[in-house]
């Protein structure tokens, strides 16, 4: 994906438009095996949840519910400055654009760090995966999340460093659009997980 | 020059307003969600929860995600997956609530 923007649409046997529009339907179809990756995880929540219903209700009291609004309102920030950057970079603002794009990644780290505090607030009351299966699922899921979170962090640093050295322009973005997807299911992801696990339980 | 952008057809760009706006949707979304978990709905309360997280992930994919904007090979690209999540999540349900014997 890199590699193909790093030398713009020259000697590419796909003219540009269908290379961009394939680009895109591959990035869709990968995001589906995303979404699968996390629904088996979600078709396990539903089940221990209709089974367990109370030991999941009293449990999910122990999760600081404050620091998951915090995260959700954090994430769904950079979802916003994310696809400011893509609108930007299409206009051929290549300076906003880098800025919005950093912007999005302080955000992915503030997440990150309050995740890291929570977790540690969570094994000094010995709370552990292996404590319930509510806990495990809970720290799979956030878990799983978090990873993805890194692996954004780590395309968008990428996108970053890309986007300063003039590579995207309103012609030629895709790299920055995909990874703005990439980062928007991130985003939707986390959408579930915070009613799921701090709010009903 | 215009055989080198990706998109012969003018490409649509979401304006700043626009998505300052989803944001704000989203945002208070987020709100009522927090404020309505205080309140004891009973079973209603998941009900709640899951559709307010399902109207904010339609925005996000909608807007965000410019699916609004995509063709319908991309909506069925996007749907698909919803729809075999949906069978994965009932049949596990169907196959472990109704079987005799459980260890």
């Amino acid at each position: 994906m890199a590699e193909a923007g790093a030398e713009q649409s020259h000697g590419h046997q796909l003219d540009p438009a269908t290379e961009y529009s394939s680009s895109k339907l591959g990035m869709w179809l990968f995001l589906g095996t995303e979404i699968l990756l996390f629904g088996g995880l979600f078709a396990a929540y539903a089940i221990f949840h209709a089974r367990y219903p109370e030991m999941f209700f009293e449990q999910h009291l122990e999760l600081y519910r404050t620091m998951g609004a915090i995260n959700t309102c954090v994430l769904i920030f950079s979802s916003l400055t994310m696809a400011m950057g893509v609108s930007a970079i299409k206009r051929g603002k290549q300076k906003t654009a880098a800025t919005l794009i950093l912007i999005t990644i302080v955000c992915g780290i503030i997440f990150g760090v309050v995740k890291y505090f929570e977790y540690s607030a969570k094994f000094e009351h010995h709370i552990y995966p292996d404590t319930s299966i509510f806990f495990s699922l809970y720290f799979l899921m956030t878990g799983l999340h978090m990873i993805h979170v890194f692996v954004g962090l780590g395309i968008l640093g990428v996108i970053y460093v890309l986007t300063l050295k003039g590579k995207f322009n309103a012609k030629y973005n895709t790299p920055i659009e995909l990874g703005g997807l990439y980062w928007h299911l991130v985003d939707l992801i986390w959408i579930y997980l915070f009613p799921l696990l701090y709010l009903v339980g | 020059m215009a055989s080198h952008s990706q998109s012969e057809k003018h490409e649509h760009i979401t304006s700043y307003k626009t998505y300052f706006i989803v944001w704000a949707v989203l945002m208070v979304l987020t709100v009522i969600t927090v404020y309505v978990s205080y309140v004891d709905f009973g079973a209603l309360n998941i009900v709640i929860a899951m559709g307010v997280a399902s109207i904010k992930a339609a925005a996000v994919a909608l807007f965000f995600m410019h699916l609004k904007f995509e063709d319908s090979i991309t909506w069925v690209f996007a749907l698909f997956p919803l729809g075999l999540l949906f069978l994965l999540i009932t049949m596990t349900f169907v196959d472990t609530f109704t079987r005799v014997v459980v260890p």
